[in-house]
């Protein structure tokens, strides 16, 4: 648990430019971590190659926290 | 000469004769390596393939229907496998059913969409995602001046022409925050196997209405859209360039 959202806070770091502090299980890409749907969009693509997972569209359009990601690569991995 | 597409790589689609065929040899002039895609004509895709290599960079050929999502996908992985990476993407590939709207069959009307509209659009979804982990994309729809201004016993091929253009312009608003520039060149009459096929009096009809008073050579339409993925283009995107002798002002 900790490993996984340990990485996905690092990618969403990198990628949105967020402070580590700001980045909680129930933050939000969008609403609280300043991405927009293209951020998203490829926040999805670097989470695939970090996990070596392929995540399907209709998959990527209901992941919206960080807790769901970690959730869904905990489940999918 | 210079290089300035020195270490990219280049797709084009419909590559194997006209003008994407002089596309490719420009790209691969101005330095990049090239991916040749064809849909029927192998031999002749191996000879622009051949043409290529003799400039001294690298060129594949890859057969692929551009129309056909898993197909213009495989083509895109096929590309990434070989060279590395993907930088250039040139959505030349098209096809005719000309006819009259009270006789064109509803396959006519298809086929015609699905590769020179859908085509674009799939070649164009498959590349983003290395496009944009590169943060650098230069891609070129190829239109027709057609599409802009209309023409008898075309409606399915002036509609998918037109779409481009939209799509071009969706495109590079969607992706220019990412370093790709989608831009978009609409030929005139250019002297091809397509244009071959018009009888005389189409030809003289036709040269009547370019105030350059002859059709284009491919080479015409290569070295702009040259430009497009050059450095000189890089604050350009959503735009289409009319290259057809003056026919559309």
């Amino acid at each position: 648990m900790s490993d996984v959202l340990e990485r996905v806070k690092r990618i969403v770091i990198d990628r949105l430019g967020a402070d580590e502090a700001d980045i909680k299980l129930e933050s939000s890409f969008k609403d609280d971590l300043g991405a927009d749907s293209l951020d998203v969009v490829e926040l999805v693509m670097e989470l695939e190659d970090e996990f070596d997972l392929e995540i399907s569209d209709e998959d990527a359009e209901k992941i919206t926290t960080v807790g769901e990601v970690v959730n869904y690569i905990q489940s999918h991995t | 000469m210079s290089k300035p597409l020195q270490g990219q790589v280049a797709l084009v689609t419909g590559a194997s004769r006209g003008i994407g065929r002089s596309i490719a040899l420009a790209l691969a002039a101005a330095g990049a390596d090239v991916a040749v895609n064809y849909a029927g004509s192998e031999s002749a895709a191996q000879e622009t393939v051949s043409q290529i290599e003799a400039m001294g960079v690298k060129a594949i050929a890859i057969q692929a229907n551009v129309g056909k999502t898993d197909e213009a996908e495989a083509m895109v992985k096929q590309v990434n496998d070989s060279f590395g990476r993907l930088d250039i993407l040139i959505n030349n590939a098209g096809i005719t059913r000309d006819n009259l709207i009270m006789r064109m069959k509803e396959e006519e009307f298809d086929q015609v969409i699905e590769t020179n509209l859908k085509g674009v659009f799939n070649c164009l979804k498959a590349v983003t995602r290395p496009m944009m982990k590169q943060r650098y994309g230069r891609i070129v729809n190829i239109s027709s001046v057609v599409g802009v201004q209309g023409n008898p016993g075309q409606a399915n091929y002036v509609a998918a022409k037109a779409g481009v253009i939209g799509l071009t312009k969706s495109a590079a608003r969607e992706l220019a925050s990412r370093g790709i520039t989608v831009n978009c060149v609409a030929p005139g009459f250019i002297a091809t196997d397509m244009t071959d096929e018009l009888n005389e009096d189409q030809r003289a009809g036709i040269l009547n209405t370019i105030p350059l008073g002859r059709l284009g050579q491919p080479e015409e339409i290569a070295q702009v859209v040259s430009f497009l993925v050059s450095p000189a283009a890089s604050y350009m995107t959503g735009q289409t360039l009319h290259v057809d002798g003056g026919m559309y002002m």
